[in-house]
């Protein structure tokens, strides 16, 4: 699939995102429960601004030396009888993927949730090799069993749908005959993918954090699924963002539990794995061959740039809980795996202006977003330097826009011409309000009133009252 | 204390009851306020819409106009959010960057200046009505300002307040986003105006015009009984003397 999810215009997807008042309800119903979850996971850390700066200052030296930390890690992991790739785009990653695919023989496939497995399309290709990708993730399974409906949130993948909605596609399509209840379709869900387990082949997963000095993946999981990934299967591939390491337990204790806080709310996810290298001697589980793919895909170019700060994300999805605008239009609507204000943001870096120029601007720049992320991300910050770029260096803005801020700039800086467009304002000032608007305007006045302009400004009262002596000096 | 006023360029056409509300709390508690008559706008439009180069020549023009006041003052927590913005605009280490860092040190939101400079929670005030509150989210998120209002508020003599259910969350306004989404904007002025209507208030007092106005024109196209006052008006309410403690309009 890649990153990009839908071929449909922005305003289509938005539309209908805006009239699936299903999708809206189980979103809001989501954002509420995540949200009032985490503001007490952080009330219970006591100093949670001082976690966060503790959370910045480590992204943001990891990053800083990214090559560095990237380098240690590599080599713990070759140390430890690991592989290690580097592929600097989608294409050298599934090549390298299906490649092993291939060597192994491998029929089959199974999965633990992975973003950046879903950004470089790596299921396509390896069933394009003749292999069956399972998705053990319950969302991800979801998704995948209702014929590849994309994911809607980076944690979350099925949030867009509510119990109901689930029981309808496994019915539809595997036969289920039970009820919407969690604990029974979770139960289903198991039975299904237990089976498919013990014959898979090969194991993939994403990753969290990679430690450096140990050269250890660690994963967070709801359903423990991760580790039956990790250790059923006798090879086991492993597929990271450049950005995802860390460099001690240290610094990985402090991002843990960060994210367990801010993504779903609780102390710790209910299962963490972490995984060393291939099986060593004397251990008892553990793969026999262990590949650790380590993706750019466009990240180093965001290196050195006003938006580095978007490679300390730690993919918790607390912004994408917090934003009004996804809790209105859905995670479909950004037209990317990456949704919400962290996908406004990454998604025009990783895949272009061209396909994502919308994003920046969908967003009231209300701050939401800054305020909940654990790692002090300026996010709204960053979407404007968006929309700086599109203006300045890319040229994408309208010109009609571009004109108007023409002649803003000159009557913001022109006082007297600033004063001939008050004077204007208030020959057409009206006793009530305006309900249709000319031009833009319209696009206000469609579901608002926009009030008239008044007949005295400020500034000619202020001006009288000083004339009759009635200044406060 | 001398203090120069920043109407803001929406309250100037749109609101001018805003600024002479504001005018007469902060003399009759013992300002002198002057209105230096060149200032424009703060350059948020074009800030926020990318457009960098124009939002400096404003803040450049502002700068200058408000180079010699004691204290810069406005109605409107996202107008000195952006006055906060300026020093940003500049290289490290320029004049205009020290000058401009000057600008953010003394300006205020009319609340804030009222609590933290004068020290005032009450300001005498009264209104026999039950109001809600709406957070705009520059003041609370950029500005980082929760507490004044709520401060001054709780003094105002008679009036009941009635909490907002997400009240947190943003009115959907956002400048220029309200024109070019207008769709997105909408959804989140309608939820914003059910809460209101659902909170049983009959005003709804807020800190900025333009978040004001924009809930305004959703309750005035829906028929809504409820009323919008900017926190100034609610705070120069006499109920003893009359409707207002000013007696110029
Ligand atoms: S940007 Fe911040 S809040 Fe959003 S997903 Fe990343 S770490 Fe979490």
């Amino acid at each position: 699939m890649g990153m990009k999810i839908s071929d449909q215009s922005f305003e289509d997807r938005t539309k209908s995102g805006i009239e699936d008042l299903f999708m809206r309800e189980n979103v809001q119903s989501a954002q509420d429960r995540l949200r009032s979850a985490r503001l007490n996971a952080a009330e219970d850390m006591g100093d949670w601004e001082e976690w966060r700066k503790m959370g910045e200052d480590i992204r943001n030296h990891t990053i800083q030396h990214l090559d560095y930390y990237l380098k240690l890690l590599s080599d713990k992991v070759s140390e430890l009888g690991g592989h290690v790739h580097f592929a600097r785009t989608p294409e050298e990653a599934n090549e390298y993927i299906t490649q092993i695919a291939e060597e192994k023989k491998a029929k089959s496939v199974v999965k633990s949730k992975s973003m950046v497995t879903e950004e470089i399309g790596m299921n396509e290709a390896l069933e394009a090799v003749g292999c069956e990708v399972l998705e053990t993730d319950l969302g991800e399974y979801i998704l995948q069993v209702d014929e590849h409906d994309p994911p809607s949130h980076i944690v979350a993948p099925a949030l867009h749908k509510n119990r109901e909605q689930i029981r309808d596609v496994y019915q539809e399509r595997l036969g289920y005959e039970g009820t919407e209840e969690p604990e029974e379709l979770t139960r289903f869900t198991r039975e299904q993918l237990r089976e498919k387990f013990m014959k898979a082949d090969i194991g993939i997963t994403g990753c969290n954090f990679a430690i450096a000095e140990s050269g250890t993946v660690s994963l967070v999981t709801n359903e423990g699924n991760a580790r039956l990934v990790s250790t059923v299967p006798k090879t086991q591939i492993t597929v990271m963002g450049m950005e995802r390491v860390v460099p001690t337990w240290k610094e990985w204790e402090v991002l843990i539990t960060l994210l367990a806080r801010s993504s779903v709310g609780q102390k710790l996810t209910t299962y963490v794995t972490a995984l060393t290298g291939p099986r060593q001697k004397g251990e008892v589980d553990g793969p026999d061959d262990f590949h650790l793919v380590i993706v750019d895909n466009g990240r180093s170019k965001i290196l050195g740039t006003e938006f580095q700060s978007i490679l300390h994300c730690i993919r918790c999805a607390a912004c994408i809980n917090v934003c009004p605008v996804y809790s209105h239009v859905g995670g479909h609507s950004y037209g990317s795996i990456y949704p919400g204000p962290v996908g406004a943001i990454l998604s025009p870096l990783l895949g272009g202006y061209e396909d994502y120029k919308e994003l920046p601007y969908a967003s009231s720049l209300c701050g939401a977003c800054t305020e909940a992320c654990p790692v002090k991300i300026p996010l709204h910050e960053l979407l404007v330097r968006h929309r700086e770029n599109m203006v300045e260096k890319e040229k994408k803005s309208e010109m009609s826009e571009r004109m108007l801020m023409k002649m803003f700039k000159f009557g913001a800086t022109h006082p007297k011409f600033y004063q001939l467009g008050v004077n204007a304002a208030e020959k057409v000032s009206r006793e009530k309000d305006i309900k249709r608007g000319p031009g833009l305007m319209n696009n206000w006045t469609q579901s608002r009133d926009f009030p008239a302009p008044k007949k005295e400004s400020f500034r000619k009262w202020y001006a009288n009252r000083k004339q009759n002596g009635r200044s406060s000096s | 204390m001398r203090v120069s006023l920043f109407i803001t360029c929406l309250s100037d056409i749109f609101y001018p009851e805003v600024g002479k509300d504001v005018v007469e709390v902060l003399e009759r508690n013992g300002c002198q306020v002057d209105f230096p008559m060149n200032q424009t706008c703060c350059g948020q439009p074009a800030f926020n819409s990318g457009y960098r180069t124009e939002a400096k020549e404003s803040a450049k023009h502002m700068i200058s106009v408000f180079e010699d006041a004691e204290y810069v003052v406005s109605p409107s927590g996202s107008c000195v959010a952006m006055l906060k913005e300026y020093p940003h605009l500049f290289d490290e280490g320029s004049e205009l960057r020290k000058r401009a860092q000057q600008l953010a040190n003394k300006s205020y939101e009319f609340t804030q200046f009222l609590v933290y400079v004068l020290k005032k929670d009450d300001v005498q005030s009264s209104f026999h009505k039950k109001v809600t509150y709406h957070t705009s989210c520059h003041m609370t998120r950029l500005l980082g300002e929760k507490e004044a209002p709520f401060r001054l508020m709780e003094h105002v003599e008679g009036m009941e307040y009635v909490p907002l259910h997400k009240s947190y969350e943003c009115c959907g306004f956002g400048g220029t986003f309200s024109v070019k989404m207008p769709s997105i904007s909408n959804e989140m002025v309608e939820e914003k105006v059910r809460n209101i209507e659902e909170s049983g208030a009959d005003y709804l007092i807020g800190a900025d015009c333009s978040c004001l106005m924009n809930i305004e024109g959703k309750l005035k196209r829906k028929g809504s009984h409820v009323e919008v006052m900017h926190i100034a008006e609610l705070l120069n309410h006499s109920s003893k003397e009359g409707d207002h403690h000013g007696n110029e309009d």
